[in-house]
């Protein structure tokens, strides 16, 4: 048998790491369909699963990948696949099904400039409100951002670790430049913590399937062929699985699906403080455009403005309180994404007109200068001043 | 043209005679929600007579469905069961059969569902010979939705969204899967239920990708909109029609209004799986693991 945890200091890319991530965290099943910037993700985990005795499957398609990986969790399997936009464009109707069916798996975008085919090669975070909403119907969903090949490797494990927990499929919203920079990745198996699926509490006969816990996750998943003879269906359905199709199911089974995840929000979020001690603006940012980010904060603390900045290492769902909280002590906020605006109008939406909002937009292609976020970080200052 | 049916006596009422397959149904969920003279009813009992001939269990067999009147059939089977999305079946299938290789999938759904928008899924799983067994009931339209034509509607039949009669070339079922790579391929109609049954067992006892067709009528939208009349006139027809034709070229088995029904097995050819080539030329020749069961 191979080994599943690469231990040792690496260097590899973000693709890789994200494979290497969830070759560790358990994953047997990879179901996939080639496309730029993910195919190194593909191209590495068809090397690793045969040695590990899982499988890799190259489906006809995006849509289908989805739903072999649906499949692959009720057969009992950590299962994976990873796309760009236009892939995750065919994925969210199955993504659809995986939320309706609480089916805990892996969904990576590795986003490039959209939209439709825009630039297969090159960097975007334009796919980060389709994340959200992208499949018809309201949900919760969960969405990690990476900024780093070391990060890529420990969100995939943590994204099956939240899967698991929560049982919905959990997406990580890489992006071009984090999925093909190549970089020192340290793999220790000390550091690695992996959540197993929750079996049936009771017998068959007398388990319900989608009978909630405190926390509104389901109880407990059985594979196929554990004797449960489970009813799983997309439609609006009961605690024992069976579709009705009434209000009243609709407002306890779709509720639940979205609450489950705010109700457990403070368990789910995890977000990087840099420099907040004394920060009167504070960049909110994600993936890769935490790094340049970075480097505008350096630039402005050089120059002696108090600026800090959060990391939104879950960037849904939305941390919503921490921000509204910030707004009443901060000058302003600086928002930069690669894309024209989409989580900003999150954190306008937190901050209540409480402080200045101000977006750093780009419509991708490359990531950002550092001057111009530097230049929104001194708009923000001039305008409270 | 076939002859009006004579109205049926009312049927006497046993509270105490239980459905012999009921250990393969979930009796809380009946009765189902299809309308009389409908095949799916027939089909569905077809295949809890194949499974308990077979002696499988629900620890062998899993059953996985798309969308529309078919893709009900998953609900009403005591089995471990997934209604999917609309065309996914296969795809859904796909997953469960290579991680489960022991057990026994079976996708059940209808034309419009398996061969307009799941048609991909279909001709690669085939291809793939991914180890399934794939039920298609067909009646020639989109039943659910309102008698919209589909991907087998023969030309000149009536659709809800065909008023002036289906221009379209159907697709014939049979030729299809076994140009795709199927290695069982067989085609009854709902009124030969023992040879559907059979046909199912045939299917069922094959490693690799299976598929049989099974010929249905609908009488609330497909019949009505065509004057073929009810479900048992349908029936009347299909036996005028039926010629078993064993072994001959699923080419020349397209279906069309006043033309024979080709019926029978026309593909039983055995050729390694998904999962056998997997097995040989990556896990073996490499010494690898196999994949866990």
């Amino acid at each position: 048998m191979g080994k599943r945890i690469l231990e040792g200091t690496h260097f590899m890319n973000g693709d890789e790491a994200c494979a290497e991530g969830a070759v560790a965290a358990g994953c047997n099943l990879f179901a996939g369909y080639p496309i730029t910037p993910q195919s190194e993700i593909a191209e590495r985990i068809s090397v690793r699963l045969p040695q590990v005795g899982g499988v890799f499957i190259q489906m006809e398609d995006e849509i289908s990948s989805m739903a072999a990986v649906l499949g692959g969790a009720w057969a009992g399997e950590k299962s994976m696949t990873a796309t760009s936009g236009p892939g995750f464009s065919l994925m969210m109707e199955n993504l659809g099904l995986g939320l309706m069916t609480e089916t805990p798996c892996v969904l990576i975008n590795i986003q490039r400039g959209g939209p439709s085919t825009g630039l297969p090669t090159l960097v975007g975070q334009a796919d980060m409100m389709q994340a959200r909403w992208g499949s018809h119907g309201d949900y919760g969903i969960i969405a990690l951002a990476p900024s780093s090949p070391q990060e890529s490797f420990e969100l995939t494990i943590e994204a099956f670790n939240l899967s698991e927990t929560y049982r919905l499929p959990v997406l990580v919203m890489s992006d071009e430049v984090v999925g093909h920079m190549y970089e020192r990745v340290d793999i220790d198996p000390d550091k690695i913590h992996t959540v197993e699926r929750k079996k049936p509490n009771l017998p068959p006969g007398e388990f319900l399937l989608y009978k909630a816990d405190e926390n509104l996750v389901p109880m407990g998943m059985p594979a196929f062929g554990d004797g449960y003879k489970v009813h799983v269906t997309g439609l609006t359905h009961d605690e024992r699985g069976y579709p009705i199709i009434n209000a009243e199911t609709q407002q306890e089974n779709v509720v639940r699906i979205k609450d489950k995840i705010y109700k457990n929000i403070d368990d789910i979020t995890h977000i990087e403080e840099t420099a907040m001690e004394d920060a009167e603006v504070v960049i909110v940012t994600y993936g890769i455009s935490a790094r340049t980010s970075l480097g505008a904060l350096n630039l402005a603390r050089d120059k002696g403005l108090k600026v800090g900045m959060l990391r939104l290492v879950t960037v849904w769902p939305f941390p919503e309180s921490i921000i509204k909280d910030l707004a009443k002590n901060v000058a302003g906020f600086v928002v930069p994404e690669i894309n024209l605006g989409q989580i900003v109008q999150e954190v306008e939406r937190a901050v209540c007109g409480e402080a200045h909002v101000k977006s750093v937009p780009h419509p991708g292609g490359e990531i950002h200068d550092p001057r111009v976020i530097l230049s929104a970080i001194e708009e923000v200052l001039a305008h409270a001043n | 043209m076939p002859t009006k049916s004579k109205a049926l006596p009312t049927p006497e009422v046993f509270d105490d005679v239980r459905h012999p397959m009921e250990k393969f149904l979930r009796m809380d969920r009946l009765p189902h929600i299809w309308c009389s003279g409908c095949g799916l009813g027939t089909t569905l009992s077809c295949f809890t007579y194949a499974l308990d001939e077979l002696e499988l269990t629900d620890a062998d067999v899993g059953v996985v469905s798309g969308i529309g009147c078919t893709g009900r059939a998953a609900g009403y089977l005591n089995l471990d069961s997934y209604h999917t999305t609309h065309g996914r079946a296969i795809a859904f299938a796909t997953g469960l059969a290579v991680a489960k290789p022991d057990k026994k999938v079976v996708v059940i759904s209808g034309d419009g569902d398996l061969f307009a928008i799941g048609g991909n899924h279909f001709i690669h799983a085939a291809r793939r010979n991914v180890n399934m067994t794939v039920l298609c009931v067909n009646n020639f339209n989109y039943g659910m939705t309102g008698g919209q034509f589909g991907p087998t509607t023969p030309i000149g039949q009536r659709g809800t969204t065909a008023p002036y009669g289906n221009f379209e070339n159907p697709f014939n079922l049979p030729y299809l899967a076994a140009s795709s790579g199927a290695v069982y391929v067989a085609r009854w109609t709902s009124l030969d239920a023992r040879r559907v049954k059979e046909a199912m067992i045939e299917a069922l006892q094959r490693p690799g990708f299976s598929f049989v067709e099974i010929v249905s009528p609908c009488p609330t939208n497909y019949g009505r909109r065509n004057r073929i009349g009810d479900g048992l006139d349908e029936l009347r027809y299909y036996q005028e029609k039926t010629v078993i034709k064993h072994g001959s070229d699923p080419k020349y088995a397209d279906l069309g209004p006043g033309k024979e029904i080709a019926v029978g097995c026309f593909v039983d050819q055995p050729r390694p799986t998904y999962l056998d080539l997997y097995n040989e030329l990556v896990v073996e020749k490499n010494k690898f693991e196999k994949p866990s069961a």
